[in-house]
């Protein structure tokens, strides 16, 4: 409080004022950045509030199921885990294909919280892991922009990233994703990376390949930042901007950061063998060659240096010709060009819906609406062209990175909506840098032309907030002289030169400042109404993401709600189905569904699931597609042989749950066909349309998945009326021959049937007889009788 | 279609065992019944039984000890017996509670096992008091058939004897058995015996020798659901700050007939008296007053289904099992509740503190296989004893909460076989110094300041080598 008196009191010297001014700011910015953080993670606590404090949607289930078992047995057991409850018969090696970091952070803090006696559920340690993790994401954005456009663009940048619709989603208590942790890791990287290339430490450089090793056990998206640091050492290079500063933020990024990268079990040798990190080795080699140009350029006189240059340009041309062609030679012989599925739909956005269903039908992996590029990023699409521009003015190599980052992650959250999650921190530094300098040449302008107040005043108060650049190198010029001028001069003076050309007024020269200042002022009014424009446009910004936090992507989506007259109506289905699985059947039972509730029953359920939402082995979801859209007999064979005793369908019809397995069922007959051949899409399509009414298809009508989510459905209202397909189903009566209702849920949303046991053979007779005898005969058979009739 | 054979069983086992018991040896005293009436309760799932005795001492000392007998498969499944004796004349009658215990006689014949009810007043040569005895039996009642469907109702079997066993001379004795409806669908006939609605009386029978034993089956319609709790948890854990936790693990059963086949939810939803009627649908829980941050989840999150009733003398909470249990189902649950310390922590005379609280389970109707209260006292409580009205197993743990340092003392007192007659108030004395509900804000704000020593510390440090 007593902070600005003082400040206007201790006017005596420029110097004292101006010290105490920076100590106020720092001590201002501090609490702002703590506040930032607590907004983060505040705002992220809706879900808590408006549902409970659960995991949410499906991914989280399995990071939480695999950090229980790191909390219960420990790291070794954990990186040895072969999960036989999963992908039956199958298994998975869970340590070997997961991304460890949000597990292993999680269970750091779990293990911490406890050693302090502070005992905390595993749950609510995975639980608020995201909203922390994006307090952290948004100081991390602080830095990162304050190393590209000083502390007042890094606030702006921080409070628009703790906010943003996109990160919220998937950030939000709860959901307990690799995003949660990896943006932050993006983030940090990134910021390390132009700390780095800003200070030409070599400290920073190792601090890089660190963070960017916790990125690696974070998340596969940490090819991005493989791809683009080197596309940007790439720019600096072919713009001339080489400098040994920029040789130490690469170098031992790629040197380091790769053999790290290579400990994390899931990347291995993926490392050095794919083509998602070629890049980056292709770059490391072109700057070792411009080094080593510059080396000689320094040691050697001009004449001689041209004599060199030619000799080591077609040395240099020679062994890459070899190199590359070696390097062709392998990549080609590769099916995939050595890319990743994803990847390759990363690169041609058409690739996936040609060749991969499964990542064609998952809902996040589908390119983009215009309206959601306004729901996630909201106001901050408009404000990043102006943040661009500000980038230009002046260049460096810092806001260079950043041009070249909103660039590039335009393009990927363009071809894969889940991808937006990439552009927003972008955005919001863009946008940050866009606010923050509108902000800056409005308010002084302000201030020069508001009567009554002393002129000397207003020049420090507009110097300080404006030339925040500048008094950032100041500052750390005063702090460690000896270190800037030994290290890096050719920075500094670069920097000085263009400062000098863009303003001519240094800080010495105040009078000539506040003159020319004077002459870039704004109008009073046109300064005034467009500043209380972006104040407004910021209000309107902060509104839309409250609103998105609360009501948007709060949703834990394992519980729904609905409101109508009578109050809030709960629709809790699909716990109450895997409590019942859970409790009331057997601990070895094998429960098939469709993909997507794999990692729920295994999280929830503790029951064994033949494919889950780790899609690795395509002919498995094949097999249990086929089996939902063959008939009855055929399907009840195919899920025979996989020893089920249990299929789970989750059904919307009678509440308007949209999202339910009739509406997926084309994604199961397109990738079972795909695999099985004899099933055929067009089957199942009547007029190429997808109808499940009396015009459907009597394939379509005679699958399992009709069946079974319309059995006895007519019971209900007599007309069986589907409330999401919004029409009567084709077929009302039907018996079931081969699989019994065993659990039906309060609201019909998850339906299970148990496999009837199999038929007693009649001797003398080689197919089983078609009657119903043996439907009511004893379930206890089923176990003990072993055939395969399938295959 | 089994059941004549099953009489005939019957009946020649009873023979066998009338035979047995005439020849075995009479008790140490000669105590004389003159006249007994016993009520079986066959409504819920745990069976009730009040006994009236009228004892009359025929022997020339005086005595203060009466014995009752049980056959031994019955004992295994007796949660509780009570006594009492009436007081006074005629219209003010007063009941008085009698000491009740277990006893082991050498010469039971055929294992019976006896129980003790020690007299107020030694009743003397040629006396007589009136005697009123309940008892209550658990898991008596066998479904037949085992397995049921969804539309079918729960029928069940009760054991039992006639003539009530007894290590004496019973003079006069009736027994009426309460089923829960009309429906039965067989019973022993040991005549003379009579129905009539959903009573049947057994008797009078007069002047039965001692261990007299006449063994009957009933088979009816019980279509009460069976909420058996296999284990309970309850957590009682003391904060001198003002509140006492109480967080409660079932693992809840239904212990009727095990469902067997489909579960249609149609035909549940439409016609819920025909089909499932057997099933739990909901429990009740009798709370204390004042109780607030009620929760109720298992082990993946909230359930939604529980409504909260309060009260100034009693909270109720109706809770909902996330689906509804038929036989042989099963759920785990927590509830868990906040209540101000101040109506059940007190300070004895001598200095010490105490807490009161209710034992039992605090479902209504409910069967307890094996409950666990742990009653976490504050760090830094000292020499915890517990005062549990009736028998019980009790140990010391240590838990470590919130920032402990040396943990807390729990007591862990542990018991099989209850029945909500359980619900009973127990204490646990401990000494406390209230010094210590300071060491841990102490011990944050020390550590907050020694941070910020440390920060200023660095701050004001320069470390580099060279100037």
């Amino acid at each position: 409080m007593a902070a600005p008196e003082t400040s206007t009191a201790a006017v005596p010297t420029l110097y004292t004022n101006n010290t105490l001014r920076n100590a106020f700011g720092a001590v201002l910015s501090f609490f702002i950045i703590l506040l930032i953080g607590v907004l983060a993670f505040s705002i992220r606590l809706f879900s808590v509030i408006k549902y409970e404090s659960v995991i949410h949607e499906f991914d989280p289930y399995f990071n939480y199921r695999v950090t229980q078992f790191l909390t219960k047995k420990g790291i070794y057991d954990f990186w040895n885990w072969f999960d036989d409850r999963t992908w039956y018969p199958l298994g998975r090696v869970i340590g070997g294909t997961v991304y460890p970091g949000l597990t292993l952070t999680a269970g750091t803090i779990w293990w911490l919280l406890n050693s302090l006696n502070i005992p905390l559920s595993v749950e609510t340690v995975c639980v608020f892991t995201a909203p922390i993790f994006s307090a952290f994401a948004s100081w991390a954005t602080y830095l990162l922009t304050k190393e590209v456009k000083g502390a007042g663009a890094g606030l702006t940048a921080a409070a628009l990233l703790a906010m943003v619709p996109s990160y919220i989603s998937r950030s939000v208590a709860g959901s307990y994703d690799n995003e949660a942790v990896a943006i932050f890791a993006l983030i940090f990287t990134f910021y390390l990376y132009i700390k780095t290339l800003n200070t030409g430490s070599l400290f920073y450089a190792t601090l890089n390949s660190i963070a960017y090793f916790y990125m690696v056990c974070s998340w596969g998206g940490y090819t991005f930042i493989i791809n683009l640091i080197p596309m940007h050492v790439l720019l600096c290079i072919v713009t001339g901007r080489y400098s040994s500063r920029l040789y130490i933020a690469y170098a031992p990024l790629v040197v380091l950061g790769t053999l790290l990268a290579a400990l994390v079990p899931v990347v291995g040798f993926n490392a050095v063998m794919t083509s998602e990190h070629f890049a980056s080795f292709l770059v490391f080699i072109i700057i070792h060659v411009v080094a080593f140009v510059y080396y000689i350029k320094g040691t050697l006189s001009p004449k001689m240096f041209n004599v060199a240059v030619t000799l080591v340009v077609s040395v240099g041309l020679a062994v890459c010709c070899a190199v590359i062609a070696v390097l062709i030679a392998l990549v080609a012989s590769s099916p995939t060009k050595g890319w990743s599925g994803r990847s390759l739909s990363l690169l041609d956005p058409t690739y996936a819906s040609k060749y991969i269903p499964i990542i064609a039908s998952v809902s996040e992996h589908q390119p983009p609406t215009w309206p959601s590029y306004f729901m996630d990023i909201n106001v901050l699409a408009f404000l990043v062209p102006a943040g661009i521009i500000a980038c230009f003015l002046p260049l460096t190599d810092a806001s260079s990175f950043v041009v070249l980052y909103i660039a590039t992650s335009v393009y990927f959250s363009g071809v894969m909506v889940r991808l937006m999650l990439v552009l927003a921190p972008a955005a919001c530094i863009t946008s940050g840098i866009a606010l923050s300098e509108a902000f800056d040449v409005l308010t002084r302008s302000i201030k020069f032309q508001l009567p009554g107040v002393s002129s000397d005043a207003e020049v420090d108060a507009g110097e300080t907030s404006s030339v925040t650049t500048e008094a950032r190198n100041d500052e750390v010029k005063a702090e460690k002289p000896e270190e800037t001028s030994k290290d890096r001069p050719s920075k500094k003076s670069k920097k000085k030169e263009r400062e000098h050309v863009e303003k001519p007024s240094s800080k010495s020269k105040v009078k000539t400042k506040s003159e020319k200042k004077r002459l870039l002022a704004l109008p009073l009014e046109a300064s005034v109404v467009s500043l209380l424009l972006l104040i407004m446009l910021g209000a309107f910004y902060v509104v839309h993401c409250v609103w998105a936090a609360a009501e948007a992507y709060s949703a834990p989506s394992i519980v729904l709600t609905s409101r109508s007259r009578d109050g809030l109506h709960v629709f809790d289905d699909f716990r109450e189905a895997y409590s019942w699985l859970s409790h009331n059947t057997d601990v070895d039972d094998k429960v098939a569904s469709w993909w997507d509730y794999g990692y729920q029953t295994t999280a929830m359920a503790n029951r064994t699931v033949i494919v889950d939402n780790n899609t690795w082995n395509n002919t498995h979801i094949a097999t249990v597609g086929t089996a939902m859209s063959s008939p009855e007999k055929a399907a009840w064979e195919i899920f025979h042989s996989l020893d089920v005793k249990y299929v789970l369908v989750v059904f919307g019809g009678l509440i308007g749950y949209p999202s339910d397995d009739i509406n997926k069922f084309l994604w199961m007959v397109r990738i079972g066909g795909g695999v099985f051949p004899h099933i055929k899409e067009p089957d199942y399509l009547r007029d190429g349309q997808y109808r499940i009414d009396s015009q459907a298809t009597p394939t379509m009508l005679n699958c399992l998945m009709y069946k079974l989510s319309y059995y006895r459905f007519v019971e209900t209202d007599g007309k069986a009326y589907d409330r999401v397909r919004r029409t009567e189903i084709g077929k009302k009566y039907f018996k079931l021959s081969h699989f019994d209702e065993v659990f039906t849920t309060h609201h019909w949303m998850v339906r299970i049937y148990k496999l009837k046991p199999p038929k007693n053979r009649i001797r003398g007779k080689t197919k089983r007889s078609k009657s119903k005898t043996g439907s009511t005969s004893s379930s206890k058979r089923s176990g003990t009788e072993k055939k395969n009739p399938w295959h | 279609m089994e059941a004549p054979i099953r009489a005939r069983e019957i009946l020649g086992f009873t023979l066998l065992f009338l035979l047995f018991f005439v020849c075995s040896s009479s008790p140490s005293h000669n105590l004389l019944i003159s006249d007994a009436e016993r009520r079986i309760d066959l409504t819920s799932h745990i069976v009730k039984v009040y006994l009236t005795l009228k004892v009359e001492n025929a022997d020339s000392t005086p005595t203060s000890e009466i014995l009752l007998a049980f056959p031994p498969n019955h004992v295994d499944h007796l949660a509780t017996v009570e006594a009492l004796v009436t007081k006074g004349k005629r219209k003010k009658t007063t009941l008085a509670r009698l000491d009740v215990k277990p006893t082991e006689l050498p010469d039971a014949p055929n294992g019976t096992k006896y129980f003790t009810i020690y007299l107020a007043n030694p009743l003397n040569s040629g006396e007589s008091t009136t005697l009123e005895v309940l008892y209550l039996f658990t898991h008596s009642l066998e479904p037949f058939p085992a397995e049921i469907g969804q539309s079918e109702s729960q029928l069940v079997y009760y054991r039992d004897s006639a003539l009530i066993l007894s290590p004496y001379h019973i003079k006069q004795q009736t027994t009426f058995i309460k089923t829960p409806s009309t429906k039965v669908e067989s019973f022993t006939r040991v005549e003379p015996t009579n129905r009539a609605g959903t009573e049947m009386k057994y008797g009078p029978y007069e002047e039965r020798p001692p261990y007299s034993f006449s063994p009957i089956l009933i088979h009816f319609e019980n279509n009460s659901p069976f909420p058996v709790v296999e284990e309970l948890v309850r957590e009682v854990e003391i904060s001198h700050w003002g509140n006492l936790q109480v967080t409660e693990q079932y693992t809840l059963v239904h212990g009727g007939a095990r469902h067997k086949g489909v579960f249609s939810r149609v035909d549940y939803q439409s016609r819920p008296s025909l089909n499932g009627a057997s099933s739990l649908r909901y429990l009740l829980a009798r709370l204390p007053p004042r109780v607030h941050s009620v929760y109720y989840r298992d082990e993946i999150g909230n359930i939604s289904s529980s409504h909260l009733r309060t009260d100034s003398r009693k909270s109720e909470l109706e809770i909902e099992p996330r689906y509804p249990l038929f036989g042989g189902w099963k759920a785990t649950f927590v509830i868990g509740y906040g209540l101000p310390l101040q109506d059940f922590l007190f300070e004895s005379s001598d200095d010490r503190r105490y807490l009161n609280f209710t034992f039992g389970c605090p479902l209504l109707d409910t069967v307890v296989d094996k409950l666990t209260v742990k009653v976490v006292l504050p760090e830094g409580s000292k020499d915890p004893s517990a005062v549990v009205p009736f028998p019980v197993e009790q140990h010391l743990e240590t838990k470590y909460s919130y920032l402990d340092v040396v943990g807390r003392t729990v007591v862990v007192i542990e018991k099989k076989n209850l029945v909500p007659v359980h619900n009973s108030p127990f204490q646990v004395y401990y000494t406390f110094k209230p010094i210590f509900m300071l060491a841990e804000p102490l011990m944050l704000a020390s550590a907050f300041f020694l941070f910020f020593v440390a920060c200023v510390a660095y701050l004001h440090t320069d470390l580099s080598i060279r100037k």
